[in-house]
């Protein structure tokens, strides 16, 4: 159906060509009519996400879930012979995109009244943004990645800076410092393989496919490069030690905000993980996989602790995220089957989960401009609607069967189970765990009785947040009782990586 | 005569220009008119730019040897004399307001390009050494013309103590590489170096290194940077971040590679001290700046650093990546410059980045174009910023040099942070009284530099041209 059109292509720009026409327009006319682009810039937002959002499920329909080579694949002089314009999908990435495409149509719903200043320059970012994130899961360059990866951290910075709360400059540099020194070691790692492609290929590469399937670098350089690689993405991710920034971040940004950080931005480093360190240096993987093993549940462990102890209802939800990003990281290096579709799942929910439950702290936030734990209370007989729609995705963080928490959280652990059960019993425990902070929250917050007298009349949700959410309550109930919708289409692509990278290993312990 | 003249085509272009400047004004005893003076002077440094492709490229050396034109040398004049050529329509609204408008300035411009043009040409320790002081002289008064300024006198003052020091340098490491090889020439020299060589081509080499370090303000060489930037006027400043520091390491690539190639584990080292030095001493040094010229002094200081990392590859790629490097940093440097020169209240012209508050709100374009610029010296994507990165740290790479790339690569994280607070100051901070309407030649070149920057790192018709004109340039050296 969609032969011979650069889908790709369209899927990436289509936010980026909408954000440059609101900004020139808006520029270009007079003062009056400004205000009217100022005012209409949300709905030409949303309509061009929800076209975006129209693309991608078309693509998703349309993509062959029996192969697992790259589809869709485009090919376009960029830099040089070596460096070029080249996007497709695999199982892999595909329902990243969709995850996006379907996630960013609610943040601009969900962001309608509550941005106060310079909406147009608001919904310019979050376009950008969009671009920016759904290019990530097409590139099939190196570079082209690269691109896309670090960009993403200007539009962040801005939003984070102008629409966020009182520490808000803080936490934007200590975002962008952060992960930008964690890129920056990887791209040295990226020239280098550059460079060690053109001795050993006769040409300099950065095309993924070719890096991946021709490429051999021999074990000791793989060490570095893989530390490099994963200096990068354990920031992103974030894990433990160097997740710090994270808390920070979410508690400043608005909203809408918080939900692309934790729904896509996190998910940016499992995704580099699974696409480059575990296939371009197997070997490196397995000496190092009981380092990430250990550092996951520390994650797991430590930080659902830390997040029993927040204060701040976002905090919470942050530390509570890092916690299941450990899931994540655990899943990956578990290399079998189980491990990386329960780490593939694992991402996918909780940039459903995460998301909804950032728009639940935001529901309050605007009636309240408070998110401290202890303010609230009672919020049941105020507003059941709320209650729950929050008790729902709590639940569904803490894992409870029929919510998609469920299935991400026991595959991975029966991934990680099979390679060291000592890590599988440190990650079932933090389960426990993150039913011991969820529940705290909700117990807080929503039960009891109204103590406060400031929320006698706090009103329900409104029709548009139930818009924002009921989509994120379906997903999250029918992933969780009908998971092969995605496991299907991760499937090929999964056991091709399982078998590359079994046989990349084998093929060293032979030869 | 023709033939043989044809590769100095462009500087004699250029000294006749200057020249007849001062026989015109001379003789005229009417109001000189430095708008046609200027135009004039455009006129010949884009002529000199673009001779380059006119000349015969098979003949390239002339006076006996001792001035070269190969495609090299073109290369850099291109981008030379465009650089000087933007510089003096960029000053003419700057010197009108602050009534600076005397013809000298673009005489004095258009004789630092020539004393560039014949540095990169040249082939012979004479030479280079004509040329080093040429376009030092005049940089020197350059940097003091507003002579009424206490700071621009004492900027003047400063480089011109400091540079007759390390010209002193120079000259001296000159003399001995002279008395060890028995020759000017550099090819002689090369020659010399095959055989039997003492002590003291080595030392000449180091000496003539860290006079030719002054002028790309290298650390330990760049104490008088941070002034001569903030007290020189702005479009001089300008200039000076630009053209100068391409002219001085061109030379030293050439220095390096054509003469002493074979002592290219001796130079590598060194110039991996320069470079990490100045990475370290610009990007600290920039984090309390609170004057916009004196922190893209320190820029430039890092920025150079950064240069110098693919010349230790001592490879084709190395030198290409140097060009590439630099080409990107010009045109940066431009459009920055071009930023600041439209930071004007109704009081006048201010220089604090804290001028620089809520920009976002009281003139988006320029909050835009500059964001552009920062986004690009720090290196993100797509902007040419990177690809400059990506060709300078790639070839030391290639080369085993693993520490500097990363230490050039921790600096550039750490001077982000600088870059970071213009960004945050224009669109996180409360307004300030906007900047009064900048004019059309200013905003122009802000625009036309941010959209070059971005043009250059995503369109495959710019790129591939570009790095293939920048391979021939490079390829020169290796003959």
């Amino acid at each position: 159906m969609l032969d011979g059109i650069p889908i790709l292509t369209f899927i990436t720009f289509i936010p980026l060509v909408a954000a440059l026409v609101l900004m020139i327009t808006a520029r270009l006319s007079k003062p009056d009519s400004r205000a009217q682009i100022e005012r209409n810039a949300p709905m030409v937002a949303l309509w061009t996400s929800l076209f975006v959002l129209v693309l991608a499920l078309l693509l998703t329909f349309s993509f062959d879930r029996t192969t697992a080579d790259f589809q869709f694949v485009e090919e376009a002089n960029w830099i040089s012979d070596g460096i070029k314009y080249r996007m497709g999908v695999d199982g892999i990435s595909v329902l990243f995109i969709l995850l996006t495409a379907f996630l960013t149509p609610l943040c601009i719903l969900g962001s309608w009244r509550n941005i106060k200043k310079r909406m147009l320059d608001y919904m310019v970012a979050f376009l950008i943004l969009e671009t920016l994130m759904i290019g990530v899961f097409c590139a099939l360059d190196l570079v082209l990645f690269y691109l896309f990866f670090e960009a993403v951290l200007v539009p962040m910075f801005i939003i984070i800076g102008v629409w966020g709360g009182k520490n808000r400059i803080y936490a934007s540099y200590k975002f962008f410092l952060y992960t930008l020194l964690g890129s920056v070691l990887m791209l040295a790692a990226m020239l280098w393989i550059y460079y060690y492609s053109g001795t050993q290929l006769g040409a300099p590469t950065t095309n993924i496919e070719v890096l991946i399937n021709d490429l051999k670098i021999p074990g000791g350089p793989q060490i570095w490069l893989w530390l490099a690689f994963f200096a990068s993405f354990a920031v992103k991710m974030p894990m433990w030690p160097v997740h710090t920034w994270l808390p920070d971040a979410h508690v400043e940004a608005p909203t809408a905000g918080s939900v692309i950080l934790a729904g896509i931005l996190l998910k940016l480093g499992g995704y580099g993980l699974l696409r480059f360190s575990i296939t371009m240096f197997p070997e490196a993987s397995v000496t190092l996989a009981p380092l990430v093993f250990w550092m996951s549940v520390i994650a797991i462990i430590y930080t659902s602790l830390v997040a029993y102890r927040q204060l701040d209802m976002k905090k919470l939800i942050a530390y509570s995220s890092v916690a299941h990003m450990g899931f994540v990281t655990m899943g990956i290096f578990a290399m079998n089957v189980q491990g990386v579709q329960g780490a593939i799942f694992q991402m996918l929910s909780h940039g459903v989960i995460s998301g909804a439950l950032f728009f639940c702290v935001g529901v309050i936030y605007d009636r309240m401009h408070t998110r401290e734990i202890a303010f609230y209370g009672g919020l049941a007989k105020k507003m059941p609607i709320f209650a729950a729609i929050f008790l729902l995705f709590t639940m569904a963080n803490v894992g409870l069967p029929g919510t998609s928490g469920f299935v991400g959280e026991i595959l991975t652990m029966i991934g990680a189970y099979q390679v060291n059960p000592w890590i599988a019993f440190g990650a079932a425990f933090g389960m426990i765990l993150s039913a011991v902070y969820a529940l705290h929250l909700f117990r807080e917050t929503v039960f009891g009785d109204v103590q406060n007298e400031k929320l006698n009349d706090i009103a329900d949700m409104n029709a548009r947040e139930l818009w924002v959410l009921v989509p994120l309550v379906i997903m999250t109930l029918v992933l969780g009782v009908y998971p092969s919708l995605i496991t299907d289409i991760t499937a090929v692509s999964v056991d091709n990586l399982i078998s590359n990278f079994n046989a990349a290993n084998s093929a060293v312990a032979g030869g | 005569m023709w033939m043989t003249l044809q590769p100095v085509l462009g500087e004699i272009i250029l000294a006749i220009t200057a020249s007849q400047f001062m026989l015109l004004t001379g003789l005229s005893k009417s109001k000189k008119r430095p708008d046609l003076i200027r135009l004039m002077a455009v006129v010949g440094l884009l002529a000199f730019a673009f001779v380059g492709f006119v000349t015969d490229r098979n003949v390239t050396e002339t006076f006996g040897g001792a001035f070269i034109n190969d495609d090299f040398a073109r290369y850099v004049k291109l981008i030379i004399g465009l650089a000087g050529a933007a510089a003096i329509v960029l000053s003419r609204n700057y010197l009108r307001s602050e009534r600076l408008d005397q013809y000298e300035f673009s005489v004095l411009l258009v004789y630092a390009v020539l004393g560039m043009g014949i540095m990169v040409s040249s082939n012979d320790l004479l030479t280079l050494y004509i040329g080093v002081e040429m376009q030092a002289l005049a940089l020197y008064v350059l940097a003091a013309f507003n002579r009424d300024s206490l700071r621009a006198s004492e900027a003047g003052l400063k480089y011109f103590v400091l540079g007759a020091l390390s010209s002193g340098i120079l000259l001296y490491g000159a003399s001995l590489i002279y008395g060890y090889s028995g020759s000017l020439r550099f090819d002689g020299i090369a020659l010399a170096l095959q055989g039997d060589y003492g002590p003291g081509l080595v030392g000449g080499m180091i000496f003539l290194l860290c006079g030719l370090a002054f002028k790309i303000s290298a650390a330990p060489f760049h104490m008088w940077t941070p002034d001569v930037y903030e007290g020189a006027p702005t479009p001089v400043t300008g200039f000076f971040a630009g053209a100068p520091k391409l002219a001085a390491i061109a030379l030293i690539a050439r220095v390096l590679y054509e003469p002493f190639g074979d002592l290219a584990e001796g130079w590598t080292l060194a110039l991996m001290v320069f470079a990490g030095l100045s990475m370290v001493v610009g990007a600290l040094g920039g984090l309390m700046q609170t004057n916009i010229k004196r922190l893209m002094a320190y820029s430039s200081i890092t920025n150079m650093g950064y240069a110098l990392v693919p010349l230790t590859a001592g490879t084709l790629a190395g030198v290409a990546g140097m060009l590439t490097f630099m080409t990107i940093y010009v045109v940066t440097v431009i459009g920055v410059f071009a930023c600041i020169l439209q930071m004007r209240i109704r009081n006048g012209i201010v220089e604090q980045i804290s001028d620089l508050s809520g920009l976002a709100e009281t003139n988006k374009g320029l909050a835009i174009t500059l964001t552009v610029m920062m986004v690009s010296l720090i290196g993100i994507p797509p902007f040419a910023g990177f690809w400059g990165k990506w060709f300078a740290f790639g070839p030391a790479i290639g080369a085993g040099h693993y520490f500097i790339v990363v230490l050039a690569l921790v600096a550039s994280v750490v001077g982000a942070f600088y870059y970071l607070r213009i960004i945050r100051l224009m669109w996180f901070a409360e307004a300030n009284e906007g900047f009064v309407a900048a004019p059309r030649i200013e905003r122009s070149f802000s625009l036309v530099s941010a959209v070059l920057l971005l043009a250059m790192g995503i369109l495959p018709f710019i790129t591939y041209p570009g790095l293939n004109l920048i391979r021939d340039a490079a390829s020169s050296l290796f003959g």
